[in-house]
C-alpha cells in the first residue's frame, strides 16, 4: 500500500546498519484515491523543476567558486548589470510558475468538489480522540489510540503499528464517494490520512468537508495533523475500506453492539463486572492525563488516587465526570459515554489503588444524575 | 602630555561600569547589547532545541512529559524568532547604520536605550514562566509559536498572561527600533548619498522597519483580543460566544508572514555587502535588488492565508495565496541570480563570512524550493503540519537568517573591535556548523513527506532513522556554537590589528573609518561623490 522507495548511495549506507525499525519512506506516497494521487502528481512535477533549477543555479555557482577564484582569476571582471539578462530571469521563471499553476489549480478545482457523495460520515475532534458519526445510520463510536502506555514508556517491546492503531477503525465502503464532514469538541484538530491525500481541519463551530473515493480494500493510517494539546501524538486515525458487501454487514454489527451496550446499561452490575470493565475503560478514556495509576501529573492533571473527589461525596464525582469541570482540560463525558462506561470508571475509580471506598455506582446511578 | 592629547580628543563621556549600558545612548555600545542579548537567547533556544531533539532520539518517551514537549517547542519557537533572529538584526542596524550612511549615532538614541531595556524585562516574563513549570508551578505556554485559539485561549495555562504581556513588550520594543531605523535613515544621510545610493544593507532595513511598523500592531491586537477573550468575557476567537477560531489564524498570519520577510529582508542585505566585497567586483545590478526587496515586501501582505490551506477556505481563496505567493519566487530568484554574477568572473577568496555567505545563497534557495513546493495547493494538503515544514522553515531561518547574522558577525567584527578574529578557528566552527545544520534539517524533508506531523514528542517506528541521524546533527550543531562564541570573545580580548579597509574588496563609508570605529562614527559628514 505505501510506495517504499529505496534509498541510494550514501544514506543507505548510513541506514543499512539500523534493521530493528520498519520500513522508512523518502517520497510522499502516490496513495489509493484520485485525490493523492494528483497530490502526487503535482508535487512529483514541482519538485523535478526545483532539482533542474537547482542543477543550474548550484551549477553556475560551483562552477564561479572552483573558476574565479582570485589564485585562478586575479583580475575581476569590472561589469555590474545587464538589461537583457535581468529581463530574461525574470520572465523566464514567470513561465515556468504559469506552466505550474495551471495543473495544480486543475487538480485543486477537482478535489474540493464534494458534490454527489454516496454517504456522509461526520468526524468530531476531542481531545484526544476521533468520533465517527454514520450520518442517517445511527452509528457513531469513538475511536482512541490502542498503543499501550507500557510501549509508549519503553516498558514493552513496541508493536508493528505503534501509535497508529485504534480500538474502533472507521470502516467505509469501496468504490463509493464518501464525504467527511469535520468538526471539534475543543479546539484545532486535523484529520490527515495520508493515503487518500485528505488534510483537513476539524475547527469548534465549523463543519469543513472533504472526501474520499478508495478503489481497494485495505488499511489506511493518519494521525492529528494540528497542535492540539498535551497528546496531540497520540490520536491516531485508522480507516479500513471495505466491499460494499463486508461494509454492510459491519454496519449491522456495529448497529447491534450499541443496541446490547444501551440494554446493559438497564441491567445491575457486580462490584467485580464494574472493575474489570472500569479498568480498561479507564484506561481508554482517562489513563492520558490521569496515568494508569491514577497519579495524575503534579500541577498539570490532578491524581485521581487518594483524591477528596474519589474517596469523597459520590454525587460530585459523577456529576464531574458527567459534566466535566468548565476551564480546564477535564471534559464531560456524559455526552461521550454510556451509563454503563461512566458507572464503571467511577466505581474503578472509587476503589482502584487503595482509594477502598467500597462504593458502587450502578448505571441507573448515572442515569439519574443526567 | 600624550595622554593629556588623547584625553582631550576622546569625546565619548560614557559613564563607566554598570551606568554605561544602563543608560547607553550610544548606537555602539546598544547594538552590542541587542548582539549579546541575541546571542544568549540563542544559547537558551539552542537548549530547549536539544531537549525536543534529546526526546526525538528514539521512539517512545524517554526524557519529557508530552505536555513538557509541547511547552519546549513553543519557547523555542518564539525565543529563536523574537529572541534571537529579530534582536540580532537590530544590534546590526545599531551598529552599522550610522557608520554605513555616514552619521554620528542614531536618529533617536534615548528611545533606542528604552528599546532594547524592555527586552531583557520581555524575557524575563516568558522565561519566568518556563521557570515555574520547571518548578512544578504550573505550565508554561504550550500551545506553539502560532498559539492558535482556542489552544491558547480557552484551554490555555495560566501563564498565557505572562505570554501575552511579554509579546506586548516585544512588540513596543520592535517597533520604536523600526521608527528609529526610519528616521536615522531619511534624516542622517551623508551629503550626496541619495536613495539609490545607499547600501544594500540599509535599503533593505529600510523595507524591513516599515514591515515591523505595519505589523507588530497587527499581533499586539491579537494577544490583546486573547487577553480579553480570557479574563472580560469577550468571544472574538471563542465559536461558542459566536466568534471564530479562524479568524485568529488569519490575524496572525497577517502578522505572521511579513514577519518572516522581517527576518530574511536584513540577511539579502548582509548577503548583498558580503559577496561583491570578497569577489571585489560590484553588486551586480544594485537597482534590481532594491526593486525586488520592496516587491518582496509587498506580495509579504497578500499572502498570509497559504500558512492556512487546511482550514476549509473557499476555492477561490485557496487559488489566490497559491498565485500570489507563487509571484514571490520572481523577487527571490532575482536576488539569488545577481549574488551569483556578482561573483561570475570575481576575482574570489573565502574568508569566513564568504564562507557563510555561499552557504547562505545554497541552503537558502533549498528553502525557497520547498516554499515553492509548499505554496501549490494540492500537494500542500499532504504537506501542510509535517516535518517538511519544519525542515523548509529552518532552511529559511537556520541555515537562512541565522548563517547571514554569522557571516555579519565575522565580517564586521574587526571594524567594531580594531582586532582580526582567529580565522583558522573561523573555519572551524563554518565547515561544522554548515555540514551538521544539514544532517540535522535534510532529513526532516524525508520524515515530513513520509507522513510525520510536527509538534509530536513520539513517532511511529518508519520514522527512527531519520529522527536520529536530525538528533545527531542537532548535538553536533549546538555545540559547535561554543567555537563562535569563543572566537568572538578571542576577537574581542585582542589579536592581530584591523586595518581600516578590513578586507582586500571592501567598500562602503564604514570601511573608511578607522579600525576599532570611533564611538561617536561620523561626527562630521563625509561627503559622497
Amino acid at each position: 500500500m505505501r510506495a517504499v522507495s529505496r534509498p541510494s548511495g550514501l544514506a543507505c549506507l548510513l541506514l543499512a546498519s539500523n534493521p530493528s525499525y520498519a520500513d522508512y519512506q523518502l517520497n510522499l506516497e502516490p496513495g489509493v484515491t484520485s485525490f493523492s494521487q494528483g497530490a502526487y502528481d503535482i508535487h512529483t512535477i514541482v519538485m523535478w523543476i526545483c532539482v533542474v533549477i537547482g542543477i543550474i543555479v548550484y551549477g553556475a555557482m560551483t562552477y564561479s567558486i572552483l573558476n574565479h577564484r582570485k589564485s585562478n582569476n586575479p583580475n575581476p571582471a569590472k561589469f555590474d548589470d545587464n538589461t537583457t539578462v535581468e529581463i530574461l530571469w525574470t520572465v523566464i521563471p514567470v513561465l515556468i510558475l504559469l506552466g505550474i499553476a495551471v495543473p495544480a489549480t486543475k487538480v485543486l478545482m477537482a478535489m474540493e468538489d464534494t458534490s454527489n457523495s454516496d454517504m456522509s460520515i461526520k468526524v468530531t475532534g476531542y481531545q484526544w480522540k476521533w468520533h465517527y458519526d454514520y450520518v442517517g445510520e445511527d452509528v457513531s463510536f469513538f475511536s482512541n489510540m490502542s498503543t499501550t502506555q507500557e510501549q509508549i514508556n519503553n516498558k514493552e517491546a513496541k508493536g508493528e503499528h505503534y501509535l497508529l492503531e485504534v480500538d474502533n477503525k472507521m470502516v467505509i465502503p469501496t468504490n463509493k464517494k464518501v464525504r467527511f464532514l469535520f468538526t471539534s469538541s475543543d479546539v484545532i484538530h486535523a484529520w490527515w490520512v495520508p493515503a487518500f491525500g485528505v488534510k483537513k481541519d476539524a475547527i469548534p463551530g465549523f463543519i469543513n468537508e472533504s472526501w474520499a473515493e478508495v478503489p481497494e480494500p485495505g488499511i489506511y493510517r493518519g494521525q492529528c495533523a494540528e497542535l492540539c494539546g498535551a497528546n496531540h501524538g497520540f490520536m491516531p486515525i485508522v480507516v479500513e475500506a471495505k466491499s460494499e458487501e463486508d461494509y454492510l454487514a459491519w454496519l449491522d454489527e456495529k448497529k447491534a453492539e450499541q443496541a446490547a451496550a444501551s440494554a446493559s446499561a438497564e441491567k445491575t452490575w457486580t462490584m467485580e463486572e464494574l472493575m474489570a470493565h472500569g479498568e480498561t475503560t479507564y484506561n481508554t478514556y482517562c489513563a492520558a492525563c490521569h496515568q494508569v495509576g491514577g497519579e495524575g501529573l503534579p500541577n498539570v492533571f490532578p491524581a485521581i488516587k487518594g483524591s477528596p473527589v474519589s474517596v469523597g461525596d459520590v454525587g460530585k464525582h459523577i456529576d464531574i465526570v458527567i459534566n466535566g469541570v468548565a476551564g480546564t482540560g477535564m471534559q464531560a463525558f456524559g455526552p461521550q459515554l454510556n451509563d454503563a462506561d461512566l458507572a464503571a470508571i467511577i466505581t474503578y475509580e472509587r476503589n482502584a489503588w487503595g482509594n477502598n471506598t467500597g462504593d458502587i455506582v450502578q448505571p441507573s446511578d448515572v442515569k439519574a444524575a443526567r | 602630555m600624550n595622554a593629556v592629547i588623547e584625553e582631550h580628543h576622546d569625546h565619548d563621556h560614557k559613564p563607566s561600569g554598570l551606568g554605561r549600558w544602563l543608560f547607553s545612548t550610544n548606537h555602539k555600545d546598544i547594538g552590542s547589547m541587542y548582539l549579546w542579548f541575541a546571542f544568549t537567547m540563542f544559547f537558551v533556544g539552542g537548549a530547549l532545541a536539544l531537549i525536543i531533539r534529546a526526546e526525538l532520539f528514539q521512539p517512545g518517551m524517554q526524557i519529557v512529559e508530552p505536555e513538557f514537549f509541547n511547552q519546549l517547542t513553543t519557547l523555542h519557537g518564539l525565543i529563536m524568532v523574537f529572541g534571537v533572529i529579530m534582536p540580532a538584526f537590530v544590534g546590526l542596524a545599531n551598529w552599522q547604520l550610522p557608520m554605513m550612511i555616514g552619521a554620528p549615532d542614531m536618529a533617536l538614541p534615548r528611545m533606542n536605550n528604552w528599546s532594547f531595556w524592555l527586552l531583557p524585562a520581555a524575557f524575563g516574563l516568558l522565561l519566568a514562566s518556563l521557570a515555574m513549570s520547571i518548578m512544578g508551578m504550573g505550565s508554561a505556554p504550550n500551545f506553539g509559536w502560532t498559539f492558535y485559539a482556542p489552544l491558547s485561549t480557552t484551554y490555555g495555562p495560566d501563564s498565557t498572561d505572562y505570554f501575552i504581556f511579554s509579546v506586548h513588550l516585544m512588540g513596543i520594543s520592535s517597533v520604536m527600533g523600526a521608527i528609529n531605523v526610519i528616521a536615522t535613515i531619511m534624516n542622517m544621510r551623508a551629503p550626496g548619498m541619495n536613495y539609490m545610493k545607499m547600501p544594500i544593507f540599509v535599503w533593505t532595513w529600510f523595507i524591513t522597519a516599515y514591515l515591523l511598523i505595519a505589523v507588530m500592531p497587527v499581533l499586539a491586537g491579537a494577544v490583546t483580543m486573547m487577553l480579553t477573550d480570557r479574563h472580560f468575557g469577550t468571544s472574538f476567537f471563542n465559536a461558542a460566544g459566536g466568534g471564530d477560531p479562524v479568524m485568529f489564524q488569519h490575524i496572525f498570519w497577517f502578522f505572521g508572514h511579513p514577519e518572516v520577510y522581517i527576518m530574511i529582508l536584513p540577511a539579502f542585505g548582509i548577503i548583498s555587502q558580503i559577496v561583491p566585497t570578497f569577489s571585489r567586483k560590484p553588486l551586480f545590478g544594485y537597482s534590481s535588488m532594491v526593486y525586488a526587496t520592496a516587491s518582496i515586501a509587498f506580495l509579504s501582505f497578500i499572502v498570509w492565508a497559504h500558512h492556512m490551506f487546511t482550514t476549509g477556505m473557499p476555492v477561490a481563496g485557496e487559488l489566490f495565496f497559491m498565485y500570489s505567493t507563487m509571484l514571490i519566487a520572481v523577487p527571490t530568484g532575482v536576488k539569488v541570480f545577481n549574488w551569483i554574477s556578482t561573483m561570475w568572473r570575481g576575482a574570489l577568496t573565502f574568508e569566513t563570512p564568504m564562507l557563510f555567505a555561499v552557504a547562505f545563497i545554497f541552503l537558502f534557495t533549498m528553502g525557497g524550493f520547498t516554499g515553492l513546493m509548499l505554496c501549490i495547493v494540492p500537494a500542500d494538503f499532504q504537506y501542510h503540519d509535517t516535518y517538511f515544514v519544519v525542515a523548509h522553515f529552518h532552511y529559511v531561518l537556520v541555515t537562512g537568517a541565522a548563517f547571514s547574522i554569522m557571516a555579519a558577525v565575522y565580517y564586521w567584527l574587526p571594524k567594531w573591535t580594531g582586532n582580526m578574529y582567529d580565522e583558522t578557528l573561523g573555519k572551524w566552527h563554518f565547515w561544522l556548523t554548515c555540514i551538521s545544520a544539514n544532517v540535522l534539517f535534510f532529513p526532516m524533508h524525508f520524515v515530513g513527506l513520509a507522513g510525520m506531523p510536527r509538534r509530536i514528542p513520539d513517532y511511529a517506528l518508519q520514522f527512527a532513522e531519520f529522527n536520529q541521524m536530525a538528533s545527531v546533527g542537532a548535538f553536533v550543531f549546538g555545540f559547535s556554537q561554543l567555537i563562535f562564541l569563543y572566537v568572538v570573545i578571542k576577537c574581542v580580548r585582542g589579536g592581530q590589528k584591523a586595518t581600516t579597509e578590513v578586507w582586500e574588496g571592501a567598500k562602503g563609508l564604514e570601511f573608511e573609518l578607522p579600525s576599532p570605529a570611533p564611538f561617536h562614527s561620523y561626527t562630521t559628514p563625509p561627503q559622497v561623490k
